[in-house]
């Protein structure tokens, strides 16, 4: 739809609306938008990109908006910056690992359940929809989805204490507010991650205030 | 112009180790003062930058999106070979290279997949340390599928979402060496040109998309990982910035461009259903496995569906044409994926098609008849449910609707064993380069080559051109006028394409070059066919020469102008694609010559002609390019032909 719009932007010399996306089928995380009051549009678990326009009535007005929060300043029309949630991720969202110094794959032995757990949070896209969402532009639930993935996997043990402080305190600092529990994030998630992974953060986050 | 791909002497399984343990390194104190430049942040960009950082390289990497973690690697569903034998089937390295290169249709360079195949089984072990949740069986261990059919159980998968998996592992690889400051990242960053200085590959010149200003980047050597050119096809299953500039801009500086021909088409995609439609999107294959494929055995009737006056549903059985049990009853359904491809393409512009026209049914009627509604929801659930968030009709209930579609692409750059360009100190590694598989892809092979060359091959084999390099100081760009003369270059370029103000838009061109490109250049070629297109495609080129319009300006954010210089190089790599298609009058792999073909449709490999890697060089503008030919030596295989009739459908599978 938007790229109609452009193009009779364009015929009629005008500068077409600036949008981002990429690969069009839900998972790069590119796309953003509120439409119609609601994160990635009216339908569940889905990206912008795969919203369709049967969604909508034949001559129905549609309201679209960037994301809205202090963490995401906007830098032109429906395009906003997500920098910080690569530089929340550049705080400690990884395992130290160098190339060329793992183990064989098969000598850490992680309990199916566990793995599936940690695959579920790890389907994040890192679009932005739950701080969007969030009435307190919270990142909780995607900081969440990356601690979540990586403690429940024993690799991502060794660093799990400063990984939580070190993320939690960056996202602070970036202007994100805190979580109250409203669970929109939730809702409006396109990977549908849960917030009992949020449960699992503020675990994470305990005890690593707990410890020296 | 010299193709010395430097393959090291030994033997096949030892000419790795013996190059690494006799190449040139560059000590850990002397690694700081090299600059290295990495553009693009897939699987093959990602875990290069990563790699090189840790090593102590100070590297810059570059990317278009706003993060490098959206790089279109993200999308690969299906999974990653590696020859771990974990199943105890039989697998190993040689299995998993003769794979590769019998896929391949013999048009690979022995060594290098070796090498791929070797260090397969790396790859898995590095991504499990970084957090990869690859899925696992009860007792804990890595678990594997079996995929493109082949004989063994190889490919490590993370649910459908393998790419993205193995892409976040390389991204946060990545993450760690920005925040230890040896990776400096440019996001939102166009590169639009290869800076040279004597020769040899300096430095980029870059667009940042944000503010449109140009710049230029210095580096020892420059890394190119920009992936495929799929989306000169307008629609294919490429994101929607996927492009072919950095490389083609590299083609024009004087790297060698290597078989443009050989692209991968993929059988079973969701149709086009309307003419604004941006993109097509990849269904698995594996659901030709219970599915049936059919269009109506009358026109009258195809006619009647495609302006919706009759179901599917409502045509009997004897009006039904099951073209694929009809043409080949020994396979049925489950021919190989290129004879399916055309002969859908066949029914198609024979006036059966339906939908828009351009489509097919995959019909799974019989199939839950037999098998039950159950099992056909265990098998394809996710599939079916796909297809219906995108079509909005209920593949239980009506037939589903596909089309092939275009997928990978496995021309690129010609680059020697170390994955060195034609020009000196330019590099190219992923699918952007030609190097390992050939005419044709095997499934789950294109994560395992990124992150091959990318981990395991590229920081080693720079390090044998840096060594050389030590005496070569830091370049200000500021101060070399061969810097200023590139900006320069980038800066007129794109005066001239916004000083056409023409009344056309740049989608609107680049969907009439796909057209010619997907009717003259696409499944079926012939020489007539690719003969029109080449004139087809000159004239679009005119048209966007002489009529594009794009609003704005150059110097500030710019989305049609970066459109329009994407869409200016596919039109000339169009070019090229139809006229290397037209040179090899042969049918291999991806590549189908309808001259040369069995009488049943199978494709005719010329081994005494064609066993070479055509590798074009530019002459100038407007000057006719050069076929350069690297011929494919096979030391320690046996080149054979078998018909495919023989060979599994799978054994061709890609996902």
């Amino acid at each position: 739809m938007l790229d109609v719009l452009n193009e009779q932007l364009v015929m009629g010399n005008q500068e077409p609306v600036a949008f981002d996306h990429d690969c069009r089928e839900g998972i790069c995380g590119m796309c953003s938008l509120f439409i119609n009051g609601r994160a990635h549009g009216p339908d569940e678990a889905i990206t912008t990109c795969q919203l369709h326009m049967r969604r909508f009535r034949d001559g129905d007005t549609i309201v679209i908006e960037p994301w809205r929060a202090g963490g995401f300043p906007v830098i032109r029309d429906l395009m906003v910056d997500r920098n910080a949630f690569d530089q929340i991720l550049q705080a400690g969202g990884f395992i130290s690992v160098n190339t060329g110094s793992a183990l064989d794959g098969n000598n850490i032995l992680i309990p199916k359940h566990k793995s599936d757990e940690s695959m579920d949070a790890a389907a994040c896209i890192g679009c932005g929809a739950c701080v969007a969402t969030c009435k307190n532009s919270s990142a909780m639930l995607f900081l969440a989805s990356k601690v979540s993935h990586l403690a429940l996997l024993p690799q991502g043990r060794p660093e799990a204490v400063r990984r939580a402080k070190a993320m939690v305190a960056k996202m602070d600092e970036l202007g994100f507010g805190a979580c109250t529990n409203t669970g929109a994030c939730e809702v409006e998630c396109p990977k549908e991650i849960s917030i009992a992974h949020i449960a699992r953060l503020n675990r994470e986050f305990l005890i690593a205030n707990l410890k020296p | 112009m010299n193709l010395n791909a430097k393959i090291p002497s030994g033997p096949l399984a030892e000419k790795w180790s013996i190059y690494k343990s006799t190449q040139n390194l560059v000590n850990p104190a002397n690694k700081r003062k090299f600059d290295i430049i990495v553009v693009g942040t897939g699987l093959a960009g990602a875990s290069a930058a990563a790699s090189l950082g840790e090593l102590g390289f100070r590297v810059k990497n570059f990317c278009y999106q706003d993060s490098p973690r959206r790089a279109h690697s993200i999308a690969a569903q299906g999974g990653i070979n590696a020859a771990k034998n974990y199943q105890n089937d039989g697998d190993s390295v040689y299995r998993l290279f003769y794979d590769t290169i019998k896929g391949g249709d013999y048009r690979s360079r022995e060594a290098n997949v070796y090498r791929l195949a070797e260090v397969s089984n790396q790859i898995i072990d590095q991504c499990v340390g970084q957090g990869v949740p690859f899925a696992r069986d009860y007792g804990g261990y890595l678990d594997n599928r079996s995929f493109g059919g082949a004989l063994v159980s190889r490919t490590f998968y993370a649910r459908g979402q393998t790419g993205q998996q193995l892409l976040l592992g390389a991204y946060g690889a990545l993450n760690r060496q920005i925040a230890a400051g040896n990776v400096i990242m440019y996001t939102r960053t166009e590169m639009m040109d290869v800076v040279l200085v004597d020769g040899i590959a300096r430095g980029i010149v870059t667009r940042n998309l944000e503010t449109g200003a140009l710049e230029s980047h210095f580096g020892h050597a420059v890394v190119l990982a920009t992936g495929g050119y799929g989306n000169v096809f307008f629609l294919s299953t490429n994101a929607m910035g996927s492009n072919t500039s950095a490389i083609w801009k590299a083609y024009k500086k004087g790297a060698a461009f290597a078989n443009p021909a050989f692209v991968q088409i993929h059988p079973t995609c969701i149709p086009v259903h309307g003419a604004s439609q941006s993109k097509l999107t990849l269904m698995s294959e594996s659901l030709r496995n219970d599915g049936r494929i059919w269009v109506p055995k009358e026109k009258e009737d195809a006619e009647k569906i495609r302006a919706g006056k009759l179901k599917p549903t409502g045509l009997p059985e004897e009006k039904r044409d099951y073209y694929l049990e009809r043409r080949y009853p020994a396979f049925g359904n489950l021919v190989p994926r290129d004879v399916a491809s055309r002969a859908a393409k066949e029914r198609c512009d024979a006036g059966y098609g339906v939908g828009s026209g351009q489509a097919v049914y995959l019909d799974f009627k019989d199939s839950i008849k037999r098998l039950g509604k159950s099992l056909i929801e265990e098998r394809y659930g996710n599939l079916f449910q796909m297809y219906e968030k995108i079509v909005d009709e209920n593949p239980y209930e009506t037939p589903m609707m596909i089309y092939p579609a275009i997928h990978y692409t496995m021309g690129g750059l010609w680059v020697d064993y170390e994955l060195m360009t034609t020009i000196p100190g330019l590099f190219t590694i992923g699918e952007a380069n030609f190097s390992d598989h050939g005419a044709n892809r095997l499934g789950a092979s294109a994560l395992m080559q990124g992150l091959a060359d990318g981990y395991f091959v590229l920081p080693f084999t720079i390090q044998n051109y840096l060594a050389s390099q030590l005496s070569v100081p830091r370049m200000d760009p500021a101060k070399r006028p061969e810097f200023g003369a590139a900006v320069e270059a980038s800066k007129d370029w794109n005066s001239k394409l916004m000083g056409i103000r023409g009344s056309r838009s740049v989608d609107s061109i680049h969907k009439e070059l796909g057209l010619a490109m997907w009717e003259h250049v696409g499944m079926g070629r012939n020489k007539e066919g690719l003969e029109e297109g080449i004139t087809k495609i000159k004239q679009v080129k005119d048209l966007f020469w002489n009529d594009v319009r794009i609003p704005g300006k150059a110097d500030a954010m710019n989305v049609e102008l970066e459109k329009a210089n994407r869409v200016a190089d596919f039109l000339e790599l169009g070019e090229l694609m139809a006229k290397d298609a037209l040179l090899r009058e042969e049918s291999c792999g991806g590549h189908f010559r309808e001259e040369h073909a069995m009488s049943d449709g199978e494709a005719k490999r010329d081994d005494e002609n064609f066993k070479y890697v055509g590798a074009w060089e530019y002459a100038g503008p407007g000057k006719e390019p050069i076929l350069n030919k690297e011929s494919l030596d096979y030391e320690f295989i046996q080149v054979k032909y078998i018909s495919r009739q023989l060979i599994p459908r799978n054994a061709r599978c890609v996902e």
